[in-house]
Formats: C-alpha cells, structure tokens, sequence
C-alpha cells in the first residue's frame, strides 16, 4: 500500500497491544449494516501509471506556455522567476502547518510578517491580513466587513463594471442578508450616496479596464460616512497611485499575478489591507512582532480574538486556513523584484498594451473604446468577437475574451490583456491575425504561425 | 475574589456602582481573571443609549473575547480613554482605574433588581 | 534548525538591487500621466541570492511532516507525496486559463469531473462540487444550500442550526455568515450527541424553526457517535437537514459512507485525508457532497460529462458562485494524483491503518496521560495535560518541542479541559509511534521531579515562548522603516 509505513507484522504486534484479534473490530461503533461498504472506484495504480494519465490528460489543454497570450479578464500570464518554485517547494514551507506554535514556525510567521509588509507598502494601507482564497472572495469579506461597520445602513454601491464572477459571489456571500445592491455605471463619483450606504465599492481598474477616478468616488463615500472599497490589480498598484493614497478604507486584490500560475483558476490569492482603525474588524489570521523573555525578536499570530476559533459565533468571519503557499509565493516573487523590478514589470505592461491599442486602433473596422488604462483594454470588432477568439485560438493566438461570454447584448466587443510577456513580434502578429479575422488582407510578413 | 461593596452585579459579570449623579460600569474581578491578560477593549460611542441587557462592548484577552452587557440601561457620558493605552487596567484595578463607562441611568430602579456582591460571590463562586 | 535570527528583508535592502533580470522594453514608450502616476514604491531591494538564501534559512525554522511526526488533532498531518507535486506542477495545469473555453481545457474539466465523482463514491453522494476553496467554505456552501433548500420550499422560518457542544469553531461561524443563530446540543457522557436534548431542540415551535444540525462523525473526540442514523431520523422527522462536517473522514474511508446514513450535505477537506500539502496555512480545497434532494442547490460551475466531452454547468438552483471560477485546482490535481494511486483498497487500508495507529498509541499513552473517553477511539484521541500540581497542557505541548516533536492540537475541543488531541495519521511507522509515546512518558516524569523543565520550555528554538500580550496590546503589523 503507498505511503502506508508498517507491515503486517507491524500491525500484528499492534493489534496485540491493543487487545484486539483485528482491524474490523476497532470499528464496531459503525452500524453493521452500513460498515466496509464496495467502493466502486478502481485499484490503484503505480506512480509510473499515474503520471502517464496525468501527463494525457494535461496535454489536452491549450495553454499559455504554447500559444501567443492576450487573454486576461481576472487571470493573468505573468512571468515567474525560478527561484519563487524553487524556495516554496521545500519540505519545511510545503508540508508545515499554520503556525499555531510559533518556536517551530518562525520560518512562516516571518515569511508572513513581510508579505504583510510588502502588501502594505504597495497598497498604501497600514495592515494587511495573510490572505483569503482569491480577490473576489477577499472582496465579498471587505464588503461583509462594511456592512458590519455601518450598523443600520442597508445599502452597497457597486460599479456596474466589477467582474461578473466577483459579482456573483459577493450576491452569493449576501443571500441571507436584507441588503440593497445599487450598480453604478463609470466611475465612482457616478455612485447614488445617502446615509444609509454602508459601503460604495470600486474597482481600479474595471472590468473594461478603464481606470476611472477613484480619489473622487472616496470623497463621495466618505461625505457620506459610507466606507470605501478599493479593488485593485496589484501589478498596477506599482506604478500607479495607491488605492490608500486614493483615499480606500479597505483594499482588495487578486494576487495571482505576483508570482503564481493560472492553474485554471485556483489556488490564488485573496489580497485584503486596511486603515488601522479598521484592524480590529478584518478578518483572517494577521502576524505581528513580538518578543521573549531574553528579548529576542519574533513573529506570532495576533488578533487572534477576532477569529472562528474564538469568538465562534461573533467571529467577523468563518475563515480558517489562509492561502500559505500561495501568500509565500508572491513574498518571494515581492522580494525578487523589489522596487526596481516591479515597477519594470509594470511599465513593460503598460508600454506594451498601450502599443499594442494603438496598433489595433490603427486597424480597418477596429476601435479601442477603454480610454484610461493599463494592461487590458476593450476592442470593438467588425465581426463578432467569440468567432475571432475560436479562429484565432485553433491558430494558437489567445487574443482575449470575447464580452459576450458575460454579457450576450456585447457580441462585438473583445477585452484585450498585454502583458510584459507578450513580445513586439507577437502583438504585431495578434494586429495582422485581427484583422484578417475581419476579412481584411494586410501585408503581413509572418504569416499564421505563432511566434514565440 | 475581589469584590466592591456599593456595587451591584448582573450575571454576566458586569458591576455598577453609584457615583453622585451617574454611575460607573466595568467588569467585575472574577471576570478579569478569568479572561486573563486584557488586550483590548471595545467601547461605545460617547451619547449612545443602551438598554438594559444590550451589549456595549467587547473585551478581549489574546484567548477569549467576551461581549459587555450594561447591568442598567443609560446613556454614555464618558468612557475611560486610559483603556486605549493600558488595557491592563482591567486586570489591576478593576474597581478602581479600570473602569469602563459612566451613564446617566434611563431608571434607577433597574439598579436595586441586580446582585449584591454578596450574592454575586456565590453564583459566580459557581462557575 | 536553525538558531540564528533572520533580519526583514527590509533590513537587507540596498539601493540599486535587484534579484530579477527583466526583457529591455521591445516596443516605444507611452508616458505616464503625472495625475495617475505614484511617487514612491518603498519595496526592498535585495538580489537573487540574498533572497535565496534568506528564504532557505527561515524555512530552517520550520517543523514540518518532512522533516518530523507532528501529530495535530483534527488536522490529518500525513506524508504529502511528491508524486501530487510532479502531477500539479505540470505546464498543462499552470499555464491553463480559466477562461481559455470548455473547447480548449477538456484535460482539466475531465480531471474535475473524477475526481468529483471519486470523491462523491467515496462519500455516498447523488453530485459533488469542488469549488469551495477550503474546508470552511465548504462548510460555508453547505449551510447556504440548507438555507436554500428551506427557502425554496417556503419554509422560512427554520433560521436556527443545532450544534453539538465539540464542534470546530468554524461551525457557528458559519452559521453567522448565513444568517443562522446557533443552538447548542450538550454532548452524552460517552462523547457524544445527547439523544434526549436534541429530542428537546426538535420538538413543538422550536422545531419548526430549527434549519438542521452540523454533525461531525467521527466527532471532534475522536469518536464515532453510534447513534448517526437515529440524529439523521430525528432531524428529518422534525423537517430538518443534516450537514456532516467530514474534517474526520481519515478514520472513515472505505469503512463508512455519510451519505448512505442521513447525511444530507457534506465537506471534505482535501488538504487533509487527500494528502495535499497544507503549506504553513493553505491552500486548502474543500469537496462538497449533495443527497439526491440537494443536488441542484450546489455551488457551480461544476464539471459534467456529455457523451465523451467535459463541460461546465451551472446547476439548476444553484446557490452561486463561492468564488471566481471552479475551484482550487492546483489542489484537485494533488488529491486525484493520491486517490489513483491508492485505488479502492488503498482508501479502505488508509483508515484502517489511521485508526489502528491511534489506539496502539492512545494505549500507550493512557498510561501516563488521562485520557478523557476511555473507549475505543477512531483516528485521534484526546488525552488532558494537567497531570501535576502546577503543569498545564501549554507546558507539555512546549516541552514536546524541546524533545523534536510537533506538539499536538491544544486546548481543543473546549468541553475538555487541558485537551491534547492526537492524531497519529497512518502514513507514520510503529517507530515513531512508539518514541512519541516515551518521550511523552518521560516528560510525565519531568513534569513531577523538575519542573521547570517544562515551565521554561522551549529552549532548543529560536525564540522562546513570546509575549502574546505585549503583541495584541500594541500590535505591530508591518515593517515601519
């Protein structure tokens, strides 16, 4: 049997200890009736099996790693440096738990304490907790965490253009509870405030990738004493102004693009920082500093009184575990980069999608209709946008999410994602291959080939 | 257990006790003791009327967190704002320096139905 | 381990360094507005082996299943293979986007959908969604489907759960974040739910407003409660629903289905009797089983099979999106890897073996520890630390570590006082049982003739037992240059 250490003579001498003839006893609180029922699954396979139908069916994906990329829309192809797989796989990081004793955990605790750190800095917010699942759950917390905050106050302002997944889940998050969802389209300074918002929530950017102005929505909530709710794309927060500097109470993010891969949606990172007044009311597990008895520096978890464990049924939320991997993943990719590297990382996205729009605004019967961005852009198309998307992608070029899969009134409009992964030869073949989706013949030197 | 003579306790370990116009809230010994190290406490809003029962607070120890419930109804007309920089004052005068909140009683007949401390020390003697 | 203290990396940042190397730009700049542009991005800057070694070092910090037994309660601390880190770290997992279409990601959609229907086999359940992302999101999802289920019925006034007094305190939690309030059952002298108080909870107008129970069995005690069937009965007849809380499943598989025994709707946790890695805290997955009359009230999308292809669908009443997307994926791979590799029998031989090694230990434990219920236990027992005048379970646990074992779960559940809840899992030898339980024999020993042997400990780690207090009453969150 796998993994399974002791031997049948092993388990002999053990049933002996125990004083029983065999294992089936040990069972016999378990209904008779209902004990050792057929498991209709088949045996096991060796590992050398094993990874050869793993290996079949892995291959059937088409994916970032073989095809031109301009698909984002909540999941981004961000490069990750070697070292960030290398560090994380190590048996003490991989196979530890949370770090309920800190003497054996200081390795976490710190690695945790730093990312605090680093988080904090580039959302420009005083704490920042060690994470939730994804940012559209770190987002629903944020909003379960207002709402919290506002006492009698009923209504959340959400924009318009927030991630449809995101909206499905705070909606799901919300069911049980008397709340009033009012959308509002373009910037947050477009959002309807009164004394009985709890929360206006803002995404920086949207879904459409339009960087709207967001100081303004803050002044709007604030004036109101409503909170507000910043999400933000993390990579952008490196060159552009801070959601806090923009006045955010609470910030979220999604951190897969610091350093962790798609994995065809999961495990991510839920990103969640706010104004220390808020401390006391943000869920999730937080690291502090501490000392000892001969003044040696350490880390611990704290504010523990908040959490399930505790407070139980007044807990602010249920959540238990926190992202670990993942969290120390972006602290080290964070920490390979540092200043220097992030804001490179951001500027080549940000010159790079900003050719490329300027490129297919160039093209016959295309419009870029998102006028601020950073990474991802919306683009009107001549013909419809998932047709292009299906020829384009047999042709090994992903160029971006067709509107119409969250929206079927937008059949014609197709979010484009650049990102410094992308070269100058690939966005120059995704502008010929566009248009010649379109029907238009162009004099393109590279023909239909992806290049890599 | 410590116990203060002119105050009046609600099983939920909260005392009141009269102090000219107003009265003085806080959390008895037994309870301080029993949380432990006090890291926190929660306070109300200066102005706010609680009943009697609702809760005002909250004090946590790095271990527990337990809600503060008024032992008579009023509206809170000070908080003790040392609290925010030396909690511990829970655990070392309770009575005393550790006090939570002073209110204006919305009826001062509600103090006469609460514990005595002699028969608090009993029922919490219980626990 | 490693003693030696490990500064911030903010404290070995310079100037100027870098530990990337990044592509020149390729294309022409576009400038960056000055209103939208930030100032100052005060990040370390640390180079590449600096970063390196700096991370290397602290994981010497660490104990870890790798590197010892770490016998947590309620926590399943099993060997993680390496064979689930080759099979997810495949570049047909990572570089695949969510988005990408049924079309182009049948290799993952066919993966979900087996290890669904593995997992759903496993349980005894009509249908199965993988996208809770740990075990209390599942929790979380099976609480909103109860909900569900009583609202589409018209029956809205069940907004009360029964919960034993062991539970996790992700429980009542839950129930809060689903508009729930909590009503405690007391648990029988055996460990077990009180059959006369929930007959109590459920009768008359109380009952009427009681949405279900979230039962965990085996039990936070390690033990299995052998009235199961009769609390399923009881719920039913008073027109409630039965979650089963599966954070226990190690003790179970291939031995007991919850759901061919009243259990309506059913978490598991992954990260625990699946073998994927916990990872310092996450990422964790969570399964979630339905019986036939919940099934279209699950979180989606799930994967379904048509014919030869794999889509994805949304089910008919679905409760929503628990979060973006399908789920942990990186993590489904991890727990399908070690379920084909183990195949029908392998599952059934893991609980016997996880069981088999928590009574050979719980024997020999008892010896020297009092342990709460004496009767036969499942995977874990709980035994209690105040075995001398003066000595509490924190200094048991604490010693422990100066001897190299990960102390147990503490302190829980709360209905023991002084609780250690053990959990040898089965992927640990007779060796390693048997050392732990000396070692525990002989801190039994120190506890009466020195001590402060346990009062002072640890002392073989790099920091001694920290100032709590000190931390929560002046929190400091953040590096502050």
């Amino acid at each position: 049997m796998p993994f399974i250490a002791n031997s049948d003579a092993d388990r002999m001498a053990m049933l002996e200890a125990v004083g029983v003839k065999s294992i089936e006893e040990l069972f016999a609180d378990i209904p008779q009736a209902k004990r050792f029922p057929k498991l209709e699954l088949p045996e096991g396979l060796s590992e050398l099996d094993v990874m050869r139908e793993i290996e079949s069916m892995a291959a059937k994906n088409v994916t970032a790693s073989t095809c031109a990329w301009f698909l984002g829309a909540g999941a981004y192809n961000h490069f990750i440096p070697a070292a960030v797989g290398a560090i994380v796989s190590r048996g003490e990081f991989l196979t530890a738990y949370t770090p309920y004793q800190p003497e054996v955990s200081q390795g976490t605790l710190q690695a945790i304490f730093e990312y605090q750190s680093m988080a904090a800095e580039l959302f420009g917010m005083e704490v920042v907790n060690a994470s939730h699942y994804d940012g559209a759950t770190a987002l629903a917390e944020a909003v379960l965490m207002a709402w919290n905050h506002g006492g009698e106050r009923r209504k959340i302002a959400l924009p318009a253009a927030l991630h449809p997944e995101y909206k499905g889940v705070i909606k799901t998050y919300f069911a049980a509870f008397d709340v009033e969802f009012a959308e509002y389209v373009g910037g947050p300074a477009n959002a309807s405030v009164d004394a009985t918002t709890a929360c206006v929530v803002a995404a920086y950017p949207d879904f459409e990738g339009e960087i709207q102005d967001i100081k303004a929505g803050a002044e709007k909530a604030h004036a109101a004493g409503a909170l507000y709710v910043v999400h933000a794309d993390p990579i952008m927060c490196a060159l552009l102004k801070s959601p806090g500097e923009l006045g955010a109470d609470i910030v979220t993010a999604e951190g897969q693009a610091l350093g962790n891969a798609m994995n065809y949606g999961g495990p991510w990172l839920g990103m969640m920082g706010a104004t220390a007044k808020l401390m006391r009311k943000m869920p999730g597990r937080i690291v502090g500093q501490a000392q000892d008895a001969k003044g040696r520096r350490g880390f611990v978890l704290t504010l523990t009184a908040r959490e399930q464990h505790i407070r139980r049924e007044k807990a602010v939320s249920n959540i238990c575990s926190n992202q670990g991997l993942v969290m120390l993943q972006t602290c080290v990719y964070m920490a390979l980069m540092g200043r220097n590297g992030m804001r490179k990382v951001a500027e080549l996205c940000w010159n790079k999608a900003h050719y490329a729009a300027s490129k297919i605004a160039g093209t016959k019967g295309f419009k870029v209709s998102t006028r601020s961005f950073f990474k991802e852009f919306v683009v009107k198309t001549p013909v419809p946008a998932a047709d292009i998307v299906e020829r384009l992608s047999r042709r090994c070029i992903v160029p971006g999410l067709a509107m119409s899969k969250y929206d079927a009134k937008r059949p014609d409009e197709l979010l484009v994602c650049v990102t410094e992964m992308c070269t100058k030869a690939q966005i120059d073949l995704l502008v010929t291959s566009l248009s010649e989706a379109a029907g238009e013949k162009t004099n393109s030197r590279f023909g239909g080939e992806a290049v890599k | 257990m410590k116990l203060d003579s002119a105050a009046r306790y609600r099983s939920s370990h909260e005392f009141v006790r009269k102090e000219g116009d107003l009265y003085v809230v806080g959390l008895s010994d037994h309870a301080q003791a029993a949380l432990g190290d006090i890291v926190y406490v929660e306070m109300p809003e200066l102005g706010k009327t609680f009943a009697l029962g609702d809760s005002f607070g909250v004090v946590e120890s790095v271990k527990a967190a337990s809600d503060l419930y008024m032992p008579i109804g009023g509206k809170v007309v000070a908080v003790n704002d040392a609290l925010g920089g030396d909690p511990a004052l829970v655990n070392r005068d309770c009575y005393g320096s550790g006090w939570l909140v002073k209110i204006e009683a919305s009826n001062a007949a509600e103090f006469g139905t609460l514990m005595d401390a002699a028969t608090y020390e009993k029922e919490a003697g219980k626990e | 381990m490693n003693l030696m203290p490990e500064k911030l990396l903010h404290e070995m940042s310079s100037p100027g360094r870098i530990g990337v190397s990044l592509p020149e730009c390729d294309v022409p700049a576009t400038p960056v507005p000055a209103g939208l542009a930030r100032d100052s991005l005060k990040l370390p800057e640390v180079d590449e082996l600096s970063v390196v070694r700096h991370f290397t070092r602290l994981s010497q910090k660490n104990y870890s299943i790798d590197t010892q037994f770490y016998p947590l309660g309620s926590c399943t601390m099993k060997y993680n293979p390496k064979v689930n880190e080759q099979a997810a770290n495949l570049h047909g997992w990572r570089d695949t986007h969510p988005l990408v279409g049924d079309e182009f990601s049948q290799g993952a959609l066919e993966l979900i959908w087996k290890l669904q229907e593995s997992l759903r086999e496993i349980g005894g359940f009509a249908a199965a969604s993988l996208q809770p992302a740990a075990g209390a999101h599942g929790e979380l999802s099976g609480v909103f489907i109860i909900r569900a289920y009583h609202v589409s019925r018209g029956d809205t006034k069940r907004r009360k759960m029964l919960i034993p007094d062991s539970a996790h305190g992700t429980n009542p939690a839950t129930c809060t974040m689903a508009g729930m309030s909590t009503v405690p059952l007391p648990s029988n002298s055996e460990g077990g739910v009180d059959l006369d108080a929930l007959k109590a909870a459920l009768s008359g107008d109380a009952g009427a407003e009681i949405a279900g129970i979230m039962i965990t069995n085996p039990n936070t005690l390690g033990l299995f409660d052998r009235n199961i069937e009769e609390i399923a009965r009881l719920v039913h007849a008073a027109g409630g629903l039965v979650y089963g809380d599966g954070a226990n499943l190690n003790a179970v598989t291939g031995v007991f289905k919850p759901g061919n025994s009243g259990i309506d709707v059913m978490h598991f946790n992954l990260h625990k009797t699946f073998s994927t890695p916990h990872g310092g805290g996450g990422p964790g997955a969570g399964f979630i089983g339905a019986g036939k009359d919940l099934v279209e009230f699950l979180p989606g999308p799930i994967a379904a099979k048509r014919g030869e292809k794999y889509a994805l669908v949304m089910p008919a009443k679905s409760i929503g999106r628990m979060k973006s997307f399908y789920g942990n994926f990186g993590v489904l791979v991890r727990a399908y890897t070690y379920i084909r590799m183990l195949g029908a029998t392998g599952l059934r031989r893991l609980a016997e073996n996880a069981v088999l090694n928590a009574n050979y230990l719980k024997v020999k434990v008892e010896k020297h520890f009092k342990v709460k219920y004496p009767r036969r236990c499942m995977h874990e027992f709980v035994a209690m630390g105040d075995i001398a005048e003066g000595i509490h379970t924190l200094d048991i646990a604490k010693r422990l570590i100066d001897y190299g074992f990960h102390p147990p779960t503490i302190y829980f559940p709360l209905i023991v006082p002084e609780a250690i809840m053990i959990e040898p899992t089965e992927t640990e030898d007779k060796e390693s049982l048997d050392a732990f339980a000396e070692v525990l024999e002989k801190i039994a020993q120190e506890a009466l003739s020195n001590p402060s042997l346990l009062h002072d400990a640890p002392t073989t780690t790099p920091v001694g037992r920290l100032d709590e207090v000190a931390a929560a009453r002046n929190p400091v969150l953040c590096y502050k240059g």
